[in-house]
């Protein structure tokens, strides 16, 4: 299960997922939120998922780690199924596979104290004494940008958000994962501090080697931020690709839109042109056929018949759409399905 | 779309619609004095539109309630706000109940909060218009379906009857703006109105606010942190930090020829779109301030590169640059130059 | 990459420490210094230099506070600062430790209820309420007609009618908490259900429910005066307030002092009990609700 366009020596994908479905009642429905998604992960990347509110991203990155129940589909890290393990086993895994949530003040317990919320996984885990326990609290601290005797005995509250999501990933590298989901880490922070934690993340990955799945809705900050991207929409991918070639060359409506719709810090630059249409259908009752088809420019009789599948239009570059923006290239004209997992 | 309008001057010689004269709120805390707004100035002409840019605790939502004098009840509020000659800090409450909505318009943020869910859509639209515009329910009726219409919303006539539970984020966002459009305000104040909406519905208020401002003719405060939402769709910006103004000018100018190193520094930590992945981003090291704990100098000067020891000691004033209508306040200011962007 | 980029946010801190000085008012610490005092004899009762609160003396019988009755006899005879001192005893106790078993049993059920949810809470929730659908008095008055009227099983009765109340009050606390991140956070972690509900949930129920407690405290001395006044309560010759009360009632146009002592020491506690409750769920609300 290799992508063609990776080192011969690398191994396998560090994390995999295949058609991934979480459904969840509410009400008096059912909502969608992850319907048959399928996408890989090599060692060492940033993978950027992309996508508005409802689009089911949160829901994937929580089920990725098993925070929620999937209905079906396959989630494989380094080689284990997650979903064949349970108890001890599974929270053995667990150290491997970290996550980073939104909102970071929300994220630490308020009534217990810096130092013990990021020596936690350590206790959990079984590992060290409590000297050691402290040392390495205190290394974690240092290393993202806090001083440890100022930090470890206070409460969250007596932070501010960004230094509050320093803390957070302070708690998520410690055991030294190999992979950290980030859903939304800096979406709810000032500007000014999301540059700081950007940067903070990406010097962490660097230097821990890690594997990252970068969730936002801003567009700008995935670019920055990833090696590639996917788009989703209402519970499906839209599209993936090399983070330079979705920017430059958006294959799928929706990608285009988004790209159109993000304001940019330049007067001068006309107004969008194309102002997005309508909003989003509700995860409880998706179209049929391509669930983009609503708000869709391009939209045709086939698009509410058929749902287009994901394939391949590029090296690399997998849309799904019955009449992406990019031609299929000739070579390429095979028209690989999700089921494969292949890119 | 055409490109936007080239940059008009400000209203220095024209009528102004609302002055804010040195105005200061401040709120007590456990912690001390929180001064919100530390004298801000600033002035408006009807039908302009001025984007009020600042991070959280920037002091720019204060500010707005300021105006329309909705403060907390601790807040003390000193300073003059004169909306079309009057001066607001003076007004009865009485008064004052009837020139909000009908004069001066507020949008908020959330428009899960800041519209009543146990109220149809229809009847908080015509609760406005009955009470400010006198009409009566039949009439009420009708102006609140073409407002509807108006803000974009499908099937009007039946959705007046629905709750705002039943909307989704940007259609109640839609209802918040029919509410606060319905008895053609002279002065409409937008805080954050699409902070809390995905990036392809951002679009489409900002859209209707500009749309909708051109066609009254109404003076447009809209407040965010984004800058790039303030790029496209004002006359001028003005930026916060601490509850001081720190630079005021025309859009144009302000993003050409920024000369606060903040402004600068805010410009610089959006990532561009332009630039490759991996590019490291231009942070602003160190800490927005704390409110309660302001030193003499400059609220920036903690955090600037170019800072030294008079900023730290003396605030520095308000100077107008060489074109007379750019304002900043700083004691070293960048170089007029071709800036960003 | 190099990391000059990563900030050492270490001046900033520095400034940023919040000083949380709650200035409680004058009212708490009256309050919580009458409850002290109360405490305090109560639980010195027999060190103290008191005549029995239980020896008649029919010679002096409703005799106005003297030198040696400090406050007066009652219409027995029997010193009245001994018998509210012992009373304060009883009345305390009870009033302590039934909400208590309240406390225990109701919170543990009500958090396991609210983190647990699916059919455990099913259960816990309808047991309870079959609980609280019983006629607490007429189920007081039968248990104790058939157990027999002591201080103990006094004890049991209202400390288990009390469940039900807790049981909420913990379940609606963990329901608000236990979806917020940090716990979701402590899952991902690998922590198991056991350490979840003791390191993350429990600090942050503890307070509500402690809060709680005190006002039942409040309540179950109101409830144990009434049924002591009734004749239900503890028995004669232990003096309680709810029983002083009654016997003063054939007292009070010659000796008022006799009912309103005890009614007045009664009023006192509750109003101190709540009190202190009230001002602690105040100060632990807010700085829940800003996180």
């Amino acid at each position: 299960m290799t992508s063609s366009d990776t080192a011969p020596e690398e191994s396998s994908p560090l994390l995999s997922v295949a058609n991934l479905v979480v459904e969840y009642a509410i009400g008096g429905g059912t909502v969608h939120a992850v319907s048959d998604v399928s996408f890989t992960l090599a060692r060492g990347e940033t993978l950027g998922l992309v996508g508005e509110s409802g689009c089911g991203k949160s829901t994937l990155a929580r089920a990725i780690v098993r925070l929620c129940r999937a209905k079906s589909g396959r989630v494989v890290f380094a080689g284990v199924d997650l979903a064949t393990l349970a108890g001890h086993r599974l929270r053995a895994m667990r150290r491997r596979l970290q996550i980073i949530f939104q909102n970071p003040i929300a994220s630490l317990n308020p009534r217990r104290r810096v130092g013990d919320i990021v020596a936690e996984p350590l206790v959990v885990a079984g590992i060290g004494d409590k000297e050691e326990r402290e040392r390495r609290v205190r290394g974690a601290l240092s290393a993202v940008g806090l001083e440890p005797e100022l930090t470890l005995a206070r409460y969250a509250h007596e932070f501010s958000g960004g230094q509050c999501q320093r803390i957070c990933i302070a708690r998520a590298l410690i055991l030294e994962p190999e992979l950290i989901v980030c859903d939304e880490p800096v979406s709810s922070l000032d500007v000014s501090i999301r540059a700081q934690i950007i940067n903070l993340l990406e010097a962490m990955k660097a230097r821990y080697g890690l594997t990252l799945l970068f969730i936002a809705h801003d567009l700008a900050i995935v670019k920055a931020v990833s090696d590639r991207v996917a788009v989703m929409y209402l519970g499906k991918l839209c599209e993936v690709a090399p983070t330079e070639d979705i920017y430059a060359e958006p294959a799928h409506p929706y990608t285009a839109m988004l790209l159109e719709a993000i304001p940019r810090p330049d007067p001068g630059a006309p107004v969008a042109a194309g102002i997005p249409v309508g909003e989003p259908p509700s995860p409880t009752a998706p179209p049929s056929g391509c669930r983009f088809r609503t708000r869709c420019p391009r939209a045709a009789a086939r698009c509410s018949e058929e749902e287009p599948p994901l394939r391949e239009v590029a090296t690399g570059r997998v849309v799904a759409c019955h009449f992406p923006l990019l031609a299929v290239s000739q070579t390429l004209g095979r028209g690989r399905t999700s089921g494969q997992a292949d890119f | 779309m055409p490109a936007r309008p080239p940059d008009r001057p400000a209203t220095s010689s024209r009528e102004t619609l609302l002055v804010i004269e040195d105005v200061r709120v401040e709120l007590p805390t456990p912690r001390g004095i929180l001064r919100a707004v530390d004298g801000v100035s600033l002035s408006l002409g009807p039908g302009r539109t001025l984007g009020l840019v600042g991070e959280s605790g920037s002091g720019k939502s204060m500010l707005s309630r300021a105006i329309a004098q909705l403060l907390p009840r601790k807040a003390r509020l000193s300073g003059r706000v004169l909306f079309a000659g009057e001066d607001l800090t003076r007004l009865g409450a009485e008064p004052l109940r009837r020139l909000r909505g009908k004069s001066i318009a507020f949008v908020f943020q959330d428009p899960m909060t800041s519209l009543n869910p146990v109220l149809t859509v229809g009847s908080q639209i015509a609760e406005t218009l009955t009470e400010h515009l006198a009409l009566d329910w039949r009439a009420a009726r009708e102006r609140a379906v073409e407002l509807l219409a108006a803000v974009g919303i499908p099937s009007p006539e039946q959705r007046l009857k629905h709750y705002p539970h039943q909307f989704s984020g940007g259609m109640r966002q839609r209802v918040a703006i029919a509410i606060a459009l319905s008895c053609e305000p002279r002065l409409l104040i937008a805080d954050e109105p699409t902070t809390a909406l995905d990036v392809t519905v951002q679009a489409q208020i900002l859209d209707l606010l500009a749309r909708e401002q051109r066609r009254r003719h109404m003076a447009l405060i809209l407040i965010t942190h984004d800058l790039s939402v303030a790029a496209g769709r004002t006359d001028e910006v003005a930026v916060m930090y601490a509850g001081r103004i720190v630079e005021r000018a025309p859009t144009g100018a302000l993003f050409r020829a920024m000369r606060m190193p903040y402004t600068e520094a805010l410009i610089a930590a959006i990532p561009d779109l332009q630039s490759a992945p991996h590019t490291p981003l231009r942070a602003i090291s160190g800490l927005p301030p704390d409110p309660t704990r302001l030193g003499p100098g400059c609220a920036f000067a903690p955090r600037c590169r170019h800072a030294d020891a008079a900023c730290h000691r003396d605030r520095p004033p308000m100077r107008a640059a060489e074109d007379g209508d750019h304002h900043y306040s700083c004691w070293h200011p960048l170089p007029a130059r071709a800036g960003v962007a | 990459m190099p990391t000059s980029d990563v900030d050492i946010a270490a001046a900033g801190l520095g400034e940023s420490r919040v000083r949380i000085s709650p200035r409680l008012p004058v009212l708490f610490w009256l309050a919580a210094g009458w409850i002290g005092v109360v405490l305090a004899l109560a639980l010195t009762a027999d060190l103290l230099a008191l005549p029995s609160p239980t020896d008649m003396d029919m010679l002096d019988k409703r005799m106005p506070p003297s030198a040696v009755h400090w406050l007066g006899t009652d219409n027995l005879g029997r010193d009245m600062l001994a018998r509210l001192i012992f009373g304060a005893r009883i009345s305390l106790t009870v009033g302590v430790a039934a909400p208590l078993i309240g406390l225990i049993v109701g919170g543990t059920l009500g958090m396991l209820a609210g983190y647990l949810r699916g059919r455990l809470e099913t259960i816990i929730v309808a047991s309870v309420d079959v609980l609280l659908a019983f006629p607490p008095l007429v189920l007081a008055l039968a248990l104790t007609a058939y157990l027999g009227q002591t201080v103990a099983n006094l004890t049991y009765i209202i400390g288990i009618l009390s469940i039900p109340a807790f049981t909420r009050v913990a379940r609606a606390s963990t329901l608000s908490i236990a979806n917020r991140e940090f716990v979701l956070a402590a899952r991902a972690l690998g922590a198991t259900e056991a350490r979840i509900l003791a390191r993350e949930l429990l600090p942050n129920v503890i307070l509500p429910l402690i809060a709680f407690f005190l006002l039942a405290v409040a309540v179950t001395i109101v409830v144990e005066g009434a049924l002591s006044f009734l004749g239900l309560g503890v028995p004669p010759p232990a003096p309680s307030w709810g029983g002083m009360i009654g016997e003063g009632r054939e007292s009070l146009e010659i000796a008022p002092r006799i009912a309103f002592l005890p009614a007045g020491a009664m009023f006192l506690s509750v109003l101190a009990f709540n009190i202190v409750g009230d001002t602690l769920r105040a100060i632990t609300d807010p700085r829940q609700a800003s996180l």
